[in-house]
Order: C-alpha cells, then structure tokens, then sequence
C-alpha cells in the first residue's frame, strides 16, 4: 500500500518535469535554441497565480486565476520572443542561450521583489483533501496533477495533429525554409509556439505549487526536467513526458529502497539515468532523426 | 503583347554580403506563357527566384506582380498574392504525412470548398501521391518528393508559380515524367510558370520563351525555339558542337557572341 502512494506521488512529481520539459522541447524544436529560463517560467506561473487567487494578495476565484495566469505566461512569452529574440535573428546559438539563462535570473529576483523570497503556498480549493481508497491515502492534489497533466498533452496532441495552425507549427519546425516558401509566418509561428510554452510552464507551475510550497528559486527544478527532456530525446514531446515519469518515479523509488547511509542517491538518480541513457542511446529515448534525402 | 504580364522584373541587383550575384536583371513573363532562365552552376538563377519570391530582399531594381510592387515584402504576403516558389532540391516536411504537407500549401488559403476541388486536380495529376497520403514524406523517393514539391506549390492555387530546378538529381526518365506533367499543368490548368534549369535540352523543349543567365546577367532573351536553335546555345548549354577543325577536334576556346 505504501509502494502505490509512492509511485503515484512520483507520477504526480513526473508529470510537473514532464510538462515542463514538454515546454523545453517545443521550443527547441520550433527555434532551435533552448529556453533555460523555462523552470523561472514555471516558477513565474505559479506566482503570477498565487498573486491573482491568494487571499493576501487579489483574491480572485481559483478557476478564474488558473486561466487568467496561462494567458499572462503565453503573453509574456510571445512578447519575449517578438521583443528580443526576433531581433537576435542570425546570432549564435550561444547568445541566445545565454540571454535566456539571463531572462531567469531577472525572472528569479523579479519574483522574490513582488512575492518576497519565503516560501508560500498556492490556496487550491482541493488542498489537503485525501482520496481514501481501502488502506491506500492517495492526495486529491497529486490525482489532479496527473488527470491535468493526460488531459493537457491529449489536448496538445490533438492541436498539433488536427489543426492548421498545430500542423503549420510542425511544418516550421522541421524545414523552415520551406514554411517560409509555402507563406507560412514563420515568425509569428515562432512567437505563438513561445506563447504555448509559456502557457504550459503556467500549468507546470500550478501545478506544482498546488502540491508544496514555491518561491523564486524553484525554478532551478527546471535542470531536472531539462534532464528528462534529454532523457526522452530533445525534440520529441512524447519523449519528454516519459523522460520526466522516468526522473519522477526513480527519485522516490531510489530514495525509499537505497541502502542506510545512501539516501541521497535519489539525487543523483535522475542524473545517472541521463549519463547512462546518453550512453546507451545518444539521441535520447525517442529520438526524432530523419536524413534528408538528396 | 496580346496578354498582360503576370512577373515584371526591372533592373534587379541582388547581394550575398558583398558579393554581388544579380547584376540588373530584367525580365517578364506574360499569363500562360512557360517561361525558363537557363545558367550554368552560379549563374545566379537561383538567387534570382529568391530574390523575386521574397526570400531575399534585391538591394535595387523592382518586382511587379500583376501590376504591384512586391520587392522586400514577407514571402507569407507575397505568397497570399499569388506567387508560389517551388525551391530547389524538393524541400519538404519530411515528418508530416503527405496529405499534410499538401495541405500546408494552402495555408494562405481558406475557401474550403475549392481547396478540396484543388486538392483532387493536384493528385489527379500525381495519383502515386494519394496512393502515399498518409505515409510521411520523408519516406518517399526523390521523384516523388519532386512531385510533393510541386503538387504543394498547386495548393496556394498561383497566378504564376516559379519552379526552381525540378530535375535535380532525378534520373533523366523521372525528369521526363516530371516535365510532361509540368506541360500539362501549364496547358491544361493554365498555371503560368518561371522555370530555372541547367537542363537546357529539356526546359527549352516545354518552355515558351526563354532567357540564358550568365554571371548574374541575362545574355540573351527569345522565343525558346529560335534559343534552341541558336549557335550559342546549342554549343555552351545543350553540347552540340559547331564547328569541327581539320583534325576532327572541337575549339576548346570558343568565344561567345556575347562577350
């Protein structure tokens, strides 16, 4: 009984790498270049819903906050890339790593100057409350965050597969040049793939202050699930789910069943399991290559 | 001059940093005609087609399209307004099936109803296409991601469609099927076209009108017959040889009337 709570609250804690390694992977399969800022989104996402719902700061309805808090993320990470990046067109790929690796940190201490940097919790109305299932005590917050996460990437697999705009955002990725011949927007494809990140890292954010408390730092969580984005194979969105299932089941798992005095293999584990999937399989789990043919 | 120009270029300069690859380009294709810009390797046809499709932006000179001014315009608009550029070396969606990628041609679009009545011309003309809808493209051969290319370009439904180089790399049979069809396209669906070659033999043989790119300049301009049958042409791009010498060997060192 012990052992279903634990995979289910790794599962929960998987599901938050998975989707926002989901935001890494649209992004770098889109522009090519990684988002490192993506765990401040995260982070940002949650505050910016902690800010509209909780009673200390606006107060708003919980089911107002959630979808108001996606459109401020998408908001900002369209005008992040219609702002910036566009005009970085042509530069390195290096010195757009490097300014969004600079976006977090402003990101970070932008956060702790409205929110403060003590940790605080989202006021879910399912916070606390048990699912009580014979001996099995399951949290109604990590069954949300699980039933979110199936519906959100069914909902995403449904966008990219049905839609003109979902299949155009699939056709900009894999050859820009031809978008651009075929009068697809590249650009504004681009900047509506940051929006969808942004909205996503909300949900991630959300979600995870909806289980713990968060404070500017929990964006570093974004290196895990960077790793789990590797894990699945960077670029493809099923891969980065698993990858971040993967990191979400083995840190409890390792942690419970290590042997006295190895407790903190868990933190190790997810990094283990990168070196040796970069190893044994290099273009990660699902890896996505197709030669071109000449 | 009976019909009106669909493509009017003037005095067009292009640049690849300092390098200039157009010199003062300047031509026109007329509604239904077939026209081809023929050019060794670097002559600059390819950036020609970029540079009047929007892909690039010309440092001077000017591209009319039905009358308007396009030049330096986003290709999304210029493709809106009905010119499509089929690029060189089929450049797909190689992960999206191929009734995706035919679709994507018609993203500019948004009249359901003939989109459908298109989509059916276009694998009418290319039946192996339907047979292959739901297979991803990357998985098709190189005379069909021709065809994909091409039947892509169809969906944006073109005043004038500019292909570039449709023979590359295809075995001279493919190339043949492929310059038939294109033919019919051009009589059949009235598609007019601005076709970029270094087969000479075969783009002047469906073409209507002609044009031979040297060094970023045009050097010569005709009716594709009389281009076929002109000394120049037949010895520099189609390898006839003229004049033998005593010795039954060819003069390495011709010169051109143009130079």
């Amino acid at each position: 009984m012990d052992f279903v709570q634990l995979i289910v609250s790794g599962l929960a804690n998987g599901c938050v790498y998975g989707l926002i390694a989901l935001g890494f992977v649209l992004i770098y399969k889109a522009t090519e270049a990684v988002n490192f800022a993506q765990g401040d989104f995260m982070m940002i996402g949650a505050f910016v819903c902690l800010g509209l719902t909780n009673a200390d700061f606006m107060g708003l309805n919980f089911w107002l906050a959630v979808p108001l808090a996606m459109v401020i993320m998408a908001a900002l990470g369209y005008l992040f890339d219609w702002g910036v990046l566009r005009h970085m067109f042509g530069q390195s790929q290096v010195s757009i790593v490097i300014l969004t690796i600079a976006l977090g940190f402003i990101l970070r201490f932008a956060a702790g100057t409205i929110w403060s940097h003590e940790p605080v919790s989202l006021e879910t109305p399912f916070a606390g409350q048990d699912l009580r299932f014979g001996g099995v005590v399951l949290g109604i917050d990590e069954i949300a965050i699980i039933v979110v996460t199936v519906v959100l990437t069914g909902s995403l697999f449904v966008f990219f597969s049905k839609t003109k705009l979902g299949v155009a955002m699939q056709a900009a990725s894999q050859n820009q040049l031809a978008a651009y011949y075929m009068g697809i927007p590249v650009k504004r494809i681009q900047s509506l793939v940051w929006a969808l990140s942004g909205a996503v890292a909300a949900v991630a954010g959300i979600l995870f202050a909806s289980k713990g408390a968060i404070d500017p730092s929990s964006g570093l969580l974004g290196i895990k699930a960077f790793a789990a984005a590797a894990i699945g194979g960077f670029g493809s969105l099923p891969g980065a789910l698993v990858g971040g299932l993967i990191i979400g089941l083995v840190e409890p798992l390792s942690a419970r069943f290590a042997p006295d005095g190895f407790a903190g293999i868990a933190r190790i584990a997810p990094y283990a399991i990168l070196l040796i999937v970069l190893i044994f399989r290099p273009g990660g789990i699902f890896s996505q290559t197709q030669k071109k043919k000449v | 001059m009976s019909a009106t120009a669909v493509l009017r270029v003037d005095n067009l300069e292009s640049y690849y940093g300092p390098i200039q690859a157009i010199r003062g380009v300047s031509l026109e294709v007329r509604e239904g005609q077939l026209v081809t810009v023929l050019g060794a390797n670097g002559a600059g046809k390819t950036t020609l087609l970029k540079t009047i499709s929007g892909v690039m932006d010309p440092e001077k000179g000017t591209v009319k399209l039905e009358g308007t001014e396009i030049q330096g315009n986003e290709p999304d608009r210029i493709v809106a307004r009905g010119m499509v550029h089929v690029p060189e070396g089929r450049e797909i969606f190689p992960l999206l099936t191929v009734a995706e990628n035919i679709a994507m041609g018609a993203y500019t679009r948004s009249d359901k109803a003939a989109i459908n009545a298109d989509e059916e011309m276009v694998y009418s003309y290319f039946p192996i296409l339907k047979e292959r809808m739901t297979q991803a493209a990357g998985t098709l051969s190189g005379g069909q991601q021709q065809m994909l290319a091409i039947g892509r370009g169809l969906m944006a439904k073109p005043h004038i469609m500019l292909l570039d180089e449709p023979s590359l790399g295809l075995s001279p049979l493919l190339t043949e099927e492929i310059f038939d069809i294109i033919r019919r396209l051009n009589t059949e669906q009235h598609v007019t076209m601005m076709l970029v070659e270094q087969n000479a033999a075969v783009a002047l043989d469906v073409a209507t009108y002609g044009y031979v790119m040297e060094l970023g300049r045009i050097v010569m301009a005709d009716e594709a017959a009389t281009l076929a049958a002109s000394k120049d042409v037949q010895e520099f791009y189609l390898g006839i040889s003229q004049d033998e010498n005593q010795r039954g060997q060819r003069r390495w060192k011709q010169r051109k009337t143009w130079r």
